[in-house]
């Protein structure tokens, strides 16, 4: 299935999208893999997964920390591409999600030709802007990717018009001004942001940073087509897949409740 | 009648292109732009324009000016360090007094730029990250002078190694939060920063340190420390009659070293030389010498060289002084090695601190530790270049700040003491610490003597410390 479609179903049941954001190698490997399995037999669309970096500075403590522990457990690139692989061939939908320097040293090219490979769909990159991303836009045209960029509420039209133009798969609404992190309220922000966008583009429009219960995806669901979860997943899995896979039927009962 | 050198004035800095621009969008050949989440771009899209605009403001320029004149005390002097050139293969040796200005560095220069630019856009708060404390204090008196609020971002292992300068941005009024993740030290500073900046931005203003981070701050930072070369070579033609044959700087983030330069890209015959940190030498892996031994790669928010692994992890760099101890580097620096217009050498903890010493007991000059790795290179220029050549170093900074560091290094005092606790002790008392034997025996001894061994050639990586 490719990310159009996962939105396409969404949309054709009249729900939102659910989007589960777990790190490949938290806490080890073969772990994140059950995780992030989980996710999916819990209810989630599609898949996030996330790329262990040494300076995450978008992110708050819980996914920094784990994206710590990740490392620290010696995660290496090519197992990103090995847990990519391996959630796929279980039939879940995967994109990552990575700050750029990896993709850098790895070489842009050979990152989304081996991304392609392990079965992944495409690539959301934090801390890339279109106007530096000509070699991915050339390497995501050659392999077959989504390229996922962020508007945020301090983007101008003009750069949001700039950016869902260099989007393809969806667009990432990045809902508050701040690092991840769950939050109480769904931040005001988010649904102007997701209008505005809307004007530019007719992507889907996905929105991230801070959902954490059942209300909360629903109320994102109400105004926007997918529900990013992230940071509440990350503090799930230390209790287990159980635990994940729980939250996730519960925020994909959310989602159906808009 | 002659007039008085040096003529040039903070504000030309800025307001004279410098004739090396980036690009529209920051880039110096491929490296600088902006890796940075979109929730910024918008702030540094206004910091671009404010700039532009500062630029050409006479009411800017001139309050710029006063407060560089009044209350920095520019222009900082250049000192003719006769004694340390013997030991220099009779080098002539001059001193480009950073050291001299208010609050002990070059770090005012680009601070007092940003803290005014902050008012001009309305923002009320200022965040930095530090490493030695010095651009933290910078800012925390800046901030002070001008009513902003200042919270200080330091990696804990720098809060502990540079105690002083923590105190001295308490009793500045601002607040200094000791950074708990990864190494601990000004990386993760730096990270800190940012999220901070991109949670506050609308009313919070980055006063980044070095010429590193998105555009603009490569490009506006050199251009508050540009003052730094436009001072010195009128300060060289005058008092030597001709061009120095080099210039030598330290190289961190490379603040002070861009500010020198700068006035001196134009000059093919003097050769321009950064110092970076060989911490025990880069042979041990334990190093900052980021433009030496590093790849291109995309760090806080710039395409510069950096320190990483095959996968793109920032290594952790690693140096006696924790103001050079940075992984990265600014972006222009990544261009003018790549084109050969600059070159860029380690020097090891031992060479520094042996450095710091010699210019201590030569010149009565204590430096920071950063900008001792500035004279160590001048002392490794003047033995090739010979007694005919002529060195401009950038002092930047001066050593209060390090006198426990260097105690400890030299075995003037015990672990656990303070600098203060043990000053009754006499230096010839100090138990020398394994790795700074030498160090610490020569400066027992007469001070002639001490003074010649500590000069005595190092062999270049090797230090007292393996």
């Amino acid at each position: 299935m490719s990310v159009a479609e996962v939105f396409a179903k969404a949309k054709a049941d009249e729900r939102g999208a659910l989007i589960g954001y777990l790190p490949a190698g938290f806490p080890t490997v073969d772990e994140s893999v059950e995780l992030l399995k989980a996710l999916v037999d819990g209810g989630c669309d599609m898949l996030e997964v996330g790329v262990p970096y040494s300076d995450p500075v978008i992110d708050g403590p819980t996914v920094a920390g784990a994206t710590d522990v990740a490392l620290r457990a010696g995660t290496r690139l090519r197992d990103v591409f090995s847990v990519v692989e391996r959630v796929t061939a279980a039939g879940c939908p995967a994109v990552v999600m990575t700050y750029f320097n990896p993709v850098l040293r790895y070489g842009v090219d050979a990152f989304a030709r081996d991304l392609a490979n392990a079965g992944g769909l495409g690539m959301i990159t934090p801390d890339l802007i279109p106007e530096e991303a000509d070699e991915w836009l050339a390497a995501s045209e050659a392999h077959g990717l989504d390229r996922i960029f962020l508007v945020a509420p301090s983007s101008s039209e003009e750069r949001i018009a700039k950016t869902v133009a260099a989007c393809r798969g969806f667009v990432y609404a990045a809902s508050t001004m701040g690092v991840t992190g769950a939050r109480d309220t769904v931040a005001s922000a988010a649904p102007a942001l997701v209008a505005r966008t809307r004007a530019h583009t007719d992507l889907p429009i996905g929105v991230g940073l801070g959902v954490r219960s059942r209300e909360q995806a629903a109320e994102v669901a109400g105004f926007a087509d997918g529900v990013i979860v992230g940071s509440a997943f990350v503090t799930a899995a230390a209790q287990g897949p159980a635990r994940v896979r729980a939250l996730a039927a519960d925020l994909a009962a959310g989602v159906r409740d808009r | 009648m002659t007039s008085i050198v040096p003529t040039s004035k903070a504000s030309d800095g800025i307001r004279t292109p410098s004739g090396h621009e980036p690009d529209e969008r920051g880039h110096f050949g491929r490296y600088g732009g902006r890796f940075v989440p979109e929730a910024l771009i918008a702030a540094l899209d206004e910091l671009s324009v404010v700039y532009d605009k500062i630029r050409g403001d006479r009411e800017f320029l001139d309050e710029l000016d006063r407060l560089h004149r009044d209350y920095t005390g520019r222009p900082s002097p250049l000192t003719d360090a006769w004694k340390l050139g013997e030991h220099a293969g009779g080098a002539r040796i001059l001193l480009k007094r950073e050291d001299l200005n208010h609050t002990g560095s070059h770090k005012i220069n680009n601070v007092l730029g940003q803290a005014l630019l902050t008012k001009r856009m309305g923002k009320t708060r200022v965040i930095a990250e530090t490493g030695a404390g010095q651009h933290g204090v910078a800012t925390a008196t800046a901030c002070a002078l001008l009513d902003l609020e200042c919270v200080i971002y330091m990696g804990e292992v720098d809060t502990e190694r540079q105690a002083l300068n923590v105190a001295r941005m308490r009793l500045l009024g601002a607040t200094v939060i000791p950074v708990k993740t990864g190494s601990r030290t000004l990386k993760d500073a730096i990270n800190e920063a940012l999220r901070d900046w991109v949670t506050n931005v609308d009313t919070t203003h980055y006063v980044l340190g070095t010429v590193a981070g998105p555009h603009p701050f490569p490009t506006m930072v050199r251009d508050f420390h540009r003052i730094i070369g436009l001072e010195a070579r009128e300060q060289v033609l005058d008092r030597v009659g001709r061009l120095p044959d080099a210039v030598a700087a330290c190289v961190g983030g490379g603040s002070n070293a861009i500010g020198i330069f700068h006035a001196f890209l134009d000059d093919p015959s003097v050769r321009l030389v950064g110092f970076e940190p060989g911490g025990e030498g880069v042979a041990t892996g334990r190093h900052g010498a980021t433009l030496s031994e590093g790849s291109p790669g995309a760090l806080h928010g710039a395409l510069s060289y950096l320190l990483q692994d095959e996968d793109g992890q920032t290594k952790e760099s690693y140096s006696i002084s924790a103001g050079l101890d940075y992984p990265g580097v600014g972006p222009e620096h990544a261009l003018l090695k790549d084109l050969g217009r600059a070159t860029y050498e380690p020097v090891t903890d031992a060479e520094a601190m042996e450095a710091f010493a010699l210019l201590s007991r030569t010149e009565g000059i204590i430096p920071a530790i950063e900008s001792a790795h500035a004279v160590a290179g001048a002392l490794r220029l003047g033995r090739e270049l010979g007694p005919d050549a002529v060195i401009l170093v950038n002092l930047s900074g001066r050593g209060d700040k390090d006198v426990d560091t260097a105690a400890r290094w030299f075995g003037m005092i015990g672990e656990g003491e303070s600098a203060a606790e043990a000053s009754g002790t006499r230096i010839a008392e100090g138990s020398p610490a394994g790795p700074s034997d030498e160090a610490a025996g020569s400066l027992a001894g007469p001070s002639d003597e001490a003074a010649g061994s500590l000069a005595a050639p190092s062999d270049g990586t090797a230090g007292g410390h393996e």
